[in-house]
């Protein structure tokens, strides 16, 4: 049993006749806009990195229709739980560019105060839970909290990411299996980019699909296009009303293609076919949505100099603000631990101040960048 | 039931004769009238009232939305509790042995001891696992085991472990209004053993602050759980040697009341740490470092540690295994006689 690709774009950017969401002009431009934005953030993060200026960093480019395309479909009040390669999500849900990169250096300005590696966000103004490293652990909790809501008789929906290797976590099967068996309002949403570092698609699952695991789990599956932004804002916008109105959890299966290597810390070319890449770099979500744009008459060569050298003009400016912010103090180590410091804390805290200030403690070991 | 219509082994003062089991389940419930967003859930939890009863009456009394079964999924217990917490409830999640909490391992110690700490603060998780451990009852390896040092290892989490029915309730109210997660583990050996008058409705205990169940001027014995009962035993030996024994119930291993510890061992001068988890990496081990290296000077004689052997926990040799009141004495006698 094979399920049907859901597309909406062909590869000339124009609507199969019927499908077309017929979303405004303004949101159009803007969905294109934040595409364009979160490449050219991608571009600069992984550009620092390779400068020494900060210590790491995962791309998302050529998934941006597969996140932007379904995140469109909340509610402000929605709450997300992301994976790692969703960073257009903050830019749709307006969080400013300085916040995003002061998280990249880990210094003052970074909301969780330089507690974890680059593109590991937290954002609680926009319903953004805290990313983890662990794979997978964020879909759990996504059933729990949608289990909390229901329960609560509020009509929140919970968005959580994964990608094709999370599917074969443990929280996969219990995060699925929760959430239908309380019927808890979530969308899980596995972009599919072909690979988990190394490990292609037919090493992660021998099902025909990551979609078709949904089926067992007693909820529906959808795979759809993730290079096509309208298809994916579509089946997600279908996915987030069915969870809304009290029928439960959607998978929802992007295909899509990572067109970076995994991390900074990675080399895809060492284990993946240049034909394979080349392929997928001709289906590029953001100059097939162009093309749309262009059959609609909403694209101009002024509205993408403002798309792309404007974001990466805001971006470069950003990027000066948070450098130059201070670091975070040795003292900032022994908060958050608890809500209260407990007196072990108190204690080695002020161990590490003595030291400190007696100076060239730590001096070995150096500043991040390494 | 309150404290103003006193009901058969209530005293006029405002308490009850309960057991461990009975106290764990009172709080429970006081804590569910007290704030709606506190909700019980686990295996076998609703209609069951757990496999050893601890939550009976939760279901009927609170309904399907405040106590109810989940499939049988430690991972997805503590995933969906950490995520109902993030949310703005009070989950208390409960592991039906301890011995079986390792498949959600990882949403305790990656997520919800680090939530806190890895979002600045932005995102906390205020959630109750409890779950009971230890030795004591025929239950072989994989229903006896004390892994209270693997969470004690981790920042972030609270680790409490109560001896007495009062002090069950007290530090299990305590742990659902605390702001971070809490391992609430509860000593199964003694669930019913011990009877002891407890406080109704409004009872709490301040996590972090010991007791001291047993003055004594001669010799200090650090222990918690079920091995506070066998302690008394022990000192009950001893001082038929003339050895007068001060017992310090931990009661919350983190945080730690070093002060209390400290208090005792420097007044005593010698200390036996009893725990019943393997010797090697015990929670034990801890103490005394902390002994020696804040107060070796007034020591007279060794620190002993009376623990488990580091083997897997033995089904038909368990007796020998634990720490009983014999070894517990020859442990305080070797303080004295090395």
């Amino acid at each position: 049993m094979s399920l049907e690709l859901v597309t909406i774009l062909d590869k000339d950017g124009k609507a199969q006749r019927g499908k077309d969401p017929n979303l405004p002009p303004e949101e159009l431009q803007q969905l294109y806009k934040l595409m364009c934005a979160t490449r050219a953030l991608d571009e600069r993060g992984l550009a620092l990195q390779r400068q020494g200026r900060i210590g790491f960093y995962l791309q998302s480019t050529g998934q941006e229709a597969s996140h932007i395309g379904s995140a469109y479909a909340l509610q402000a009040s929605d709450w997300l739980f992301p994976a790692y390669r969703q960073p257009g999500i903050l830019l749709l849900r307006e969080i400013p560019y300085e916040k995003i990169i002061a998280e990249w250096f880990g210094n003052s300005g970074d909301t969780s105060k330089g507690r974890q590696m680059p593109v590991h966000y937290s954002f609680r103004q926009a319903n953004f839970v805290s990313i983890s490293s662990p794979i997978g652990t964020q879909l759990s909790q996504a059933a729990g909290a949608g289990m909390a809501a229901k329960a609560r008789g509020e009509d929140t929906v919970f968005m959580t990411f994964c990608g094709d290797g999370g599917t074969s976590s443990n929280d996969f099967h219990c995060g699925l299996n929760f959430a239908a068996v309380y019927k808890a309002p979530v969308v899980f949403v596995c972009e599919n980019n072909g690979w988990a570092i190394s490990v292609p698609n037919d090493k992660q699952t021998a099902s025909d699909s990551m979609a078709i695991k949904a089926d067992a789990y007693g909820m529906p599956g959808v795979r759809v296009d993730g290079n096509d932004i309208l298809a994916v804002y579509r089946v997600t916008k279908e996915a987030v009303e069915r969870a809304r109105r009290g029928d439960g959890p959607t998978l929802i299966e992007t295909v899509t293609y990572r067109i970076a290597s995994h991390s900074s810390s990675d080399d895809a070319d060492r284990y993946r076919d240049k034909d394979e890449f080349e392929a997928w770099k001709k289906k590029d979500p953001i100059a097939r949505f162009q093309r749309y744009l262009k059959h609609k008459k909403l694209w101009s060569e002024d509205f993408e100099k403002e798309c792309v050298e404007g974001s990466r003009d805001e971006i470069a400016a950003a990027v000066k603000v948070a450098e130059a912010l201070p670091p975070v103090g040795p003292e900032t180590m022994f908060e958050d631990v608890y809500m209260n410091q407990t007196q072990h804390l108190k204690d080695q805290k002020k161990y590490l101040h003595d030291l400190v200030q007696q100076g060239g403690v730590g001096a070995e070991i150096g500043h991040f960048p390494l | 039931m309150t404290a103003t219509n006193p009901q058969a082994g209530e005293s006029k003062t405002g308490t009850k004769v309960m057991t461990m089991l009975e106290a764990i389940n009172d709080a429970m419930k006081v804590e569910m009238r007290n704030d709606d967003r506190v909700v019980v859930f686990g295996e076998d939890v609703g209609k069951k009232g757990g496999v050893f009863g601890t939550t009976m009456g939760l279901h009927e009394q609170f309904g399907e939305n405040r106590c109810f079964d989940t499939p049988l999924s430690e991972c997805g217990i503590l995933g969906a509790g950490v995520g109902m917490a993030l949310y703005g409830m009070r989950p208390i999640a409960e592991i039906q042995f301890l011995d079986f909490i390792y498949p959600g391992f990882d949403q305790i110690v990656s997520e919800a001891a680090k939530m806190r700490y890895r979002s600045g603060g932005e995102y906390t998780c205020p959630m109750v696992i409890r779950s009971p451990y230890g030795g004591g009852i025929r239950g072989g390896h994989y229903h006896s085991q004390s892994s209270e040092a693997y969470f004690c290892h981790t920042p972030g989490l609270k680790v409490v472990i109560p001896a007495t029915p009062a002090d069950a309730k007290g530090l299990l109210i305590s742990s659902i209004r605390d702001e971070d997660p809490v391992m609430f583990l509860e000593p199964k050996a003694i669930y019913r053993h011990a009877k002891d008058e407890v406080p109704l409705g409004e009872h709490t205990v301040e996590l972090g602050k010991a007791r001291i169940a047993r003055e004594g001027a001669d010799v200090t014995v650090l222990c918690y759980g079920a091995m506070v009962p066998v302690c008394e035993k022990a000192a009950d030996l001893a001082a038929e040697d003339g050895r007068s024994v001060e017992i310090v119930d931990l009661r919350t291993l983190v945080p730690l009341d070093e002060r209390t510890i400290l208090e005792s061992v420097k007044k005593t001068g010698r200390v036996v740490v009893v725990y019943e988890a393997p010797k090697t990496g015990g929670f034990g081990g801890e103490l005394s470092a902390i002994i020696a290296e804040k107060a070796i000077e007034y020591m007279e004689g060794p620190i002993v540690r009376v623990a488990g052997f580091d083997t897997p926990f033995p089904y038909s040799l368990e007796h020998l295994y634990m720490p009983d009141p014999k070894r517990v004495a020859a442990g305080i006698e070797k303080t004295f006689v090395w």
